[in-house]
């Protein structure tokens, strides 16, 4: 059973870590984009739309469908959907230097009415009774997992049970927490999220900083919501579904103290704490929607701890949720 | 071959900061860019859905004030959705970001749902009233204090913190629907005291929601006063504009902060009293239903001015109304109105940087060398 719960734990958890990672990378340059959530929304749908329109031509032509080409035409059109989010908000707030909140937040309503009106539509273009969109072949390509897993017990079921997505969540992750700790690049975001105007005159390009780390950031993002719907949920779309898991993946850059190393692990435990009360024996309804509260509550927690302690290389980037133009300084 | 010219290069175009312009010319842009967002969206619409975008809009103003129901409907939306911008703009103008709107309407929900349950039977209906009032109220503002005394004190970011109350509101929410649920186990309230409508708000002359709408009345008006001719609402500004020359200026910056936050979190709390003792007598998880986002870019929308504020919410709820309507119609998914509300928010934000900065393009220079 706690296998079980560890396995669940995780697959809860990659989504978070997609999106966790995404938004950090984004609000190291300075930008905090509430869009995350509408964003995973329109990775996820544009993934659906991808996988429905290859597996209904398949279908219409009559022959089997290619695995390469099955994970390949979703995962490109969820990455092109979440670009283009990022883009719109980039536009906004870095050329135009909109409001951050105000775009974020516009972006969400924006990204999760279109990801529930396609969930919608397509719905009705398959004429199927169901509420859902059902993708199972796409989704078992992208549920593939490595063969022998299944014959190392608890070992493989906790660490080889997994879609490849899993797997890439972790490596983008640790990818990105070596880009911003130990490159050059990486010490020039950092450095345009805390002080625009000393990166600037140090010769360091912020505007396109800004927007190569927002649209990279958001396509990251958008991949969650790809694993949630191909991998987690077996290639089933139903509207909100998604519920808040992008707040979620706000909250745990807080708890990572914007290092994507951290938000590894720290994606695992919300995860967990995201399910514990399915694992209690004799939770009645109501006592469960109070553990749902725990992952805020410990993200609150941190947050206070943080700006109480005043560590320097704890602190949320200066700069952030501020705009910057060069002739107000 | 570096060639001395390179070093005279001049950006094609280049931006600069506008000193205010005139407030006809400001609008202008703004209605530019709606009827922009307008003629956008149309497109969108014919390229999703086929149908005559003319067509759609003539639904939309059906959708909105097709009936006396829908247009008392409207009025009852954009009031309660307004109380809720009117709430968080102070916070706002003093740069603290509150986008906990959400959770401290449904705190303040909470409580006056609390209270109709618990002393429905208990108290008179003027005391009940009085005692549901000033809950939800208190309930709003420590919702808000919380956030407001870290900033304060520790500087902790206020709106990740009030982010995140947010879903501890919602999720103290579900807990109390569930406690409460009727029948035992259903996960539903249901309406409360539905009998003896012990706990309701009055009901005047025979429109349900005009004490509704009349209370915001009067907390627009009153907040426009504030913050344009108080003492406090000055205060507020200072701080917005520049917290180190509030402190030079003698201001007590962590008092502003907090009692700014609790008035914001009371007159939210107070949005939550209107929506479950005033319009729904029953709570759920969504009965603030995003509006505590909503307003957040209603108040923006408005340049934080009270006044104006009642046309962009009515912008808003118009929006959604009509672009509901529209589903319905014409059997789309729901969620088609906030693909339309998104675009117009876009295209509104996209043109304050029109009205704040100009364009200047480089200057063609004599003989033509530069191009």
């Amino acid at each position: 059973m706690i296998t079980a719960f560890i396995q669940r734990a995780v697959m809860q958890g990659i989504p978070l870590l997609y999106g966790s990672t995404g938004e950090i990378i984004t609000e190291k340059s300075g930008h905090l984009n509430l869009g995350i959530p509408g964003i995973m929304y329109v990775g996820g749908i544009s993934g659906v739309i991808g996988a429905f329109a290859y597996e209904n031509a398949c279908t219409s032509a009559g022959h089997g469908m290619n695995g390469a080409l099955a994970i390949l035409i979703p995962f490109l059109s969820c990455l092109l959907g979440s670009l283009l989010m990022g883009l719109i908000y980039c536009f906004l707030t870095v050329t135009l230097r909109a409001n951050q909140n105000v775009t974020g937040l516009a972006l969400t309503t924006f990204g999760v009415g279109f990801g529930n009106f396609f969930g919608g539509s397509l719905i009705k273009l398959t004429g199927s009774e169901l509420p859902s969109i059902t993708l199972t072949k796409t989704s078992d390509f992208f549920r593939t997992s490595l063969p022998f897993a299944k014959n190392l017990g608890w070992f493989g079921q906790v660490f080889l049970s997994y879609g490849f997505l899993a797997y890439l969540a972790v490596a983008i992750s640790i990818a990105a927490a070596i880009f911003l700790s130990r490159t050059r690049k990486g010490l020039h975001l950092r450095a345009v999220g805390e002080n625009p105007a000393t990166a600037d005159a140090a010769g360091i390009n912020v505007e396109r900083y800004k927007y190569l780390s927002t649209c990279i950031g958001s396509m990251i993002a958008g991949l969650g919501g790809l694993y949630y719907v191909m991998d987690y949920a077996n290639g089933i779309w139903s509207n909100d579904a998604f519920g808040d898991r992008g707040w979620l993946a706000i909250a745990l850059v807080i708890f990572a103290v914007w290092k994507p190393g951290i938000a590894i692990l720290g994606s695992f435990l919300f995860g967990g704490l995201y399910i514990v009360h399915n694992y209690i024996p004799n939770l009645d309804f109501s006592k469960q929607e109070l553990f749902k509260m725990a992952p805020y509550l410990v993200t609150i927690l941190v947050l206070v701890i943080i700006s109480m302690r005043k560590k320097r290389e704890n602190q949320p980037p200066q700069h952030l949720g501020l705009n910057y133009f060069r002739e107000e300084r | 071959m570096s060639k001395p010219e390179k070093k005279m290069h001049e950006p094609l175009i280049h931006l600069v900061k506008r000193d205010a312009i005139p407030w006809y010319q400001a609008w202008a842009v703004r209605i530019i860019a709606v009827l922009a967002a307008l003629i956008f969206s149309g497109i969108i619409t014919i390229i999703l859905t086929g149908l005559n975008p003319l067509e759609v809009y003539q639904k939309m103003f059906e959708g909105a004030f097709g009936t006396d129901r829908r247009i008392w409907n409207l009025f009852q939306n954009v009031a309660i959705l307004l109380c809720i911008s009117l709430a968080v703009t102070p916070a706002f103008k003093m740069r603290f970001w509150n986008i906990g709107a959400e959770g401290q309407v449904l705190i303040g929900g909470l409580a006056s749902t609390a209270c109709m349950i618990l002393l429905g039977n208990k108290l008179s209906q003027p005391v009940l009233l009085l005692v549901i009032v000033v809950t939800s109220i208190a309930a709003g503002a420590v919702w808000a204090l919380l956030p407001a005394i870290f900033k304060a004190y520790w500087n902790t970011n206020e709106t990740l913190f009030t982010l995140m109350m947010n879903y501890i509101a919602i999720q103290l929410v579900s807990y109390f629907v569930f406690v409460w649920s009727v029948p035992k186990g259903s996960g539903k309230i249901g309406i409360i005291n539905g009998d003896t409508q012990a706990g309701w708000l009055p009901v005047l002359g025979d429109q349900k929601y005009l004490l509704n709408i009349l209370i915001v009345l009067v907390i627009t008006i009153a907040m426009y006063v504030y913050l344009r001719f108080s003492k406090q609402g000055y205060e507020i500004s200072v701080v917005g504009e520049s917290e180190n020359t509030a402190r030079y200026i003698g201001i007590n910056v962590k008092k502003v902060v907090i009692r700014t936050m609790l008035i914001s979190g009371a007159i939210c709390g107070l949005a939550g009293m209107l929506l479950v003792s005033g319009t729904d007598h029953s709570i759920t998880r969504d009965t603030a239903g995003g509006r505590g986002f909503t307003a957040i870019m209603v108040s923006w929308l408005a340049k934080f001015n009270p006044l104006y504020m009642v046309l962009t919410a009515f912008l808003i709820v118009f929006l959604e109304k009509g672009a509901s309507e529209i589903s319905t119609a014409f059997r789309l998914n729901d969620s088609f109105s906030e693909i339309i509300t998104g675009i117009i928010i876009f295209f509104i934000i996209g043109s304050e940087f029109f009205i704040n900065y100009a364009i200047r393009f480089r200057k063609i220079r004599k003989g033509g060398k530069a191009q």
